[in-house]
């Protein structure tokens, strides 16, 4: 097992990227917190890994406002007995440009994207540095890195992810923090055909989009959750302020 | 769902082609992926070290050759390949790792150093690649793996060569991922910051250092420290294994925060 009685608290772990992580990180030994905003689905996740053997707990949680993070935080060190890995994966997107976001669409996606990264960061590092270590993950995204059609906040937001995670990552080496972030392509959760619709596309079509990469088709929420995996465990000892790029290649032209 | 993990070791019943294998990130890579279940075909210059990796290997139980070559030399390529091929079959995975540093200025470089800097850097990452992608394309699929540096992101004082070799390598990684990713070919580099080998500890010799003087600036980083070659090691067994079946064209940075910014 890679995560022998650790504890880990996942964002957005009720679906998609963050329930992946959440069933493989229960595989590798961790004991697990996951949020949501949506307490059905969430219990269902803890009630997988706790039907399997393992442990688990849902904290309804809205990422952006600051108590409630720092409840996440209490409530998964009063569970766990502390804290080792914290993976920032809560999200959300609105396929609009400068002209067609409103006002309430940046400050939502802002807010859950990046001051959620911020908030849940601010609560869980005393506790880490403490304890002399701990891991962070952010989920930032390949337009974290280069520009998307149609996408002003969550580009904006997910390069703020990037740049935070680099930040992040100077400031608390020292105290046996590593933070680093993955830059997922597009992948199979349900946020693509949530996209789609949004975008007025048939979804054959929207998907032969998506899948034109060099590997020829979109990721699978459990190759991400493996990518989190191996920044989460000792395997990338030597690696913080990084951001590692899960995309089948797309970014790389 | 179960809660059982896979005990099973990550490259079992894989081949593997290492250059560079007889010292620093390419012996600890070695051996990693040897304990990993993988066949190791190991090259490299340097006989002696490269027969003592191969028996590292044997002796605790792994699959491991070493047959010497030089991998600016095209007919070398195709020979290494050839019999990582007859001994081991595939190679499902190729790990371009040799390489070398010249800690010069354009002004101080010499012209042979330069061709030498590239053709071993660069070069032989393009002569070996040719030799094991069509096997690839025909056993439908692979990895590559090729070491760069984070001084292929960003430059650093003195090593004109290196930073223009290691560029290459990165661009030369992205541009092999458009090209083989429709063969489910994944090919990908690693970024290593400062890490203890010997090539490391060389550089304060060429740069006329004390070396403990060199080797505590090299620890500025936010980790406050240098890697080692198995935490490189890590990476790349990430980079071969089906955990990245997702990652092409990637450069991963794994260098204690080295690039992250200015502390």
């Amino acid at each position: 097992m890679r995560l022998p009685n650790k504890s880990a608290l996942i964002t957005g772990g009720t679906s998609g990227i963050g329930e992946a992580t959440a069933m493989l990180f229960a595989r590798e030994g961790a004991q697990i917190a996951i949020t949501g905003r949506n307490e059905k689905r969430g219990h269902a996740v803890t009630a997988a890994i706790l039907e399997a053997g393992g442990k688990a707990i849902f904290l309804r949680t809205d990422v952006r406002r600051a108590a409630e993070c720092e409840r996440a935080v209490n409530e998964t060190v009063k569970a766990f007995g502390r804290l080792d890995i914290l993976f920032n994966n809560a999200g959300i997107f609105y396929p609009h440009n400068a002209i067609e976001c409103s006002e309430e669409e940046w400050d939502e996606q802002i807010d859950i994207n990046l001051k959620g990264t911020f908030l849940m960061a601010k609560y869980a590092l005393p506790g880490m540095i403490a304890q002399g270590g701990g891991v962070i993950i952010n989920n930032s995204s390949g337009w974290g890195i280069v520009g998307g059609d149609k996408a002003v906040a969550y580009c904006a937001s997910k390069g703020g992810v990037v740049l935070m995670t680099k930040a992040m990552a100077i400031d608390h080496g020292r105290r046996g923090i590593r933070v680093n972030c993955i830059c997922p392509g597009d992948v199979d959760t349900p946020m693509l055909p949530a996209d789609a619709k949004l975008r007025g596309l048939a979804w054959d079509e929207y998907m032969a989009g998506c899948a034109n990469r060099p590997l020829g088709r979109v990721g699978t929420a459990a190759e991400i959750a493996k990518a989190v995996l191996f920044l989460a465990s000792d395997d990338s000892s030597f690696m913080t302020g990084a951001a590692l790029v899960v995309d089948g290649g797309g970014t790389a032209d | 769902m179960t809660l059982t993990p896979d005990h099973s070791r990550t490259l079992e019943g894989k081949s593997a082609l290492v250059t560079g294998a007889a010292s620093g990130i390419g012996r600890a890579t070695s051996l990693l992926f040897a304990r990993e279940g993988a066949s190791v075909l190991l090259t490299d210059l340097n006989e002696t070290a490269g027969r003592r990796v191969e028996r590292e290997i044997t002796e605790a139980g792994g699959r491991a050759m070493f047959e010497g070559a030089d991998v600016t030399v095209s007919e070398d390529c195709r020979r290494i390949a050839q019999l990582a091929m007859e001994q081991f079959g595939g190679p499902q995975i190729l790990l371009n790792n040799a390489g070398i540093m010249r800690r010069a200025s354009v002004v101080e470089l010499s012209e042979p150093d330069w061709d030498r800097v590239m053709d071993v850097n660069v070069k032989a990452i393009f002569l070996m690649s040719r030799e094991v992608i069509p096997w690839m394309e025909r056993a439908g699929g692979g990895s590559i793996i090729n070491t760069a540096s984070g001084w292929g992101l960003v430059g650093g004082p003195r090593a004109a060569a290196y930073c223009a070799s290691k560029g290459a390598v990165v661009l030369l990684t992205k541009a092999m991922a458009i090209d083989h990713g429709p063969h489910r070919i994944r090919v990908n580099c690693i970024c290593p910051g400062d890490t203890d080998t010997g090539m490391l500890r060389a550089e304060a010799g060429q740069l006329g250092e004390d070396e403990r003087h060199f080797l505590d600036g090299a620890a500025r980083r936010p980790l406050g420290r240098v890697g080692r070659p198995e935490e490189i090691a890590q990476a790349a067994l990430y980079l071969a294994s089906e955990a990245s079946s997702f990652v092409t064209g990637a450069a991963l940075v794994v260098d204690g925060g080295g690039l992250a910014g200015p502390m």
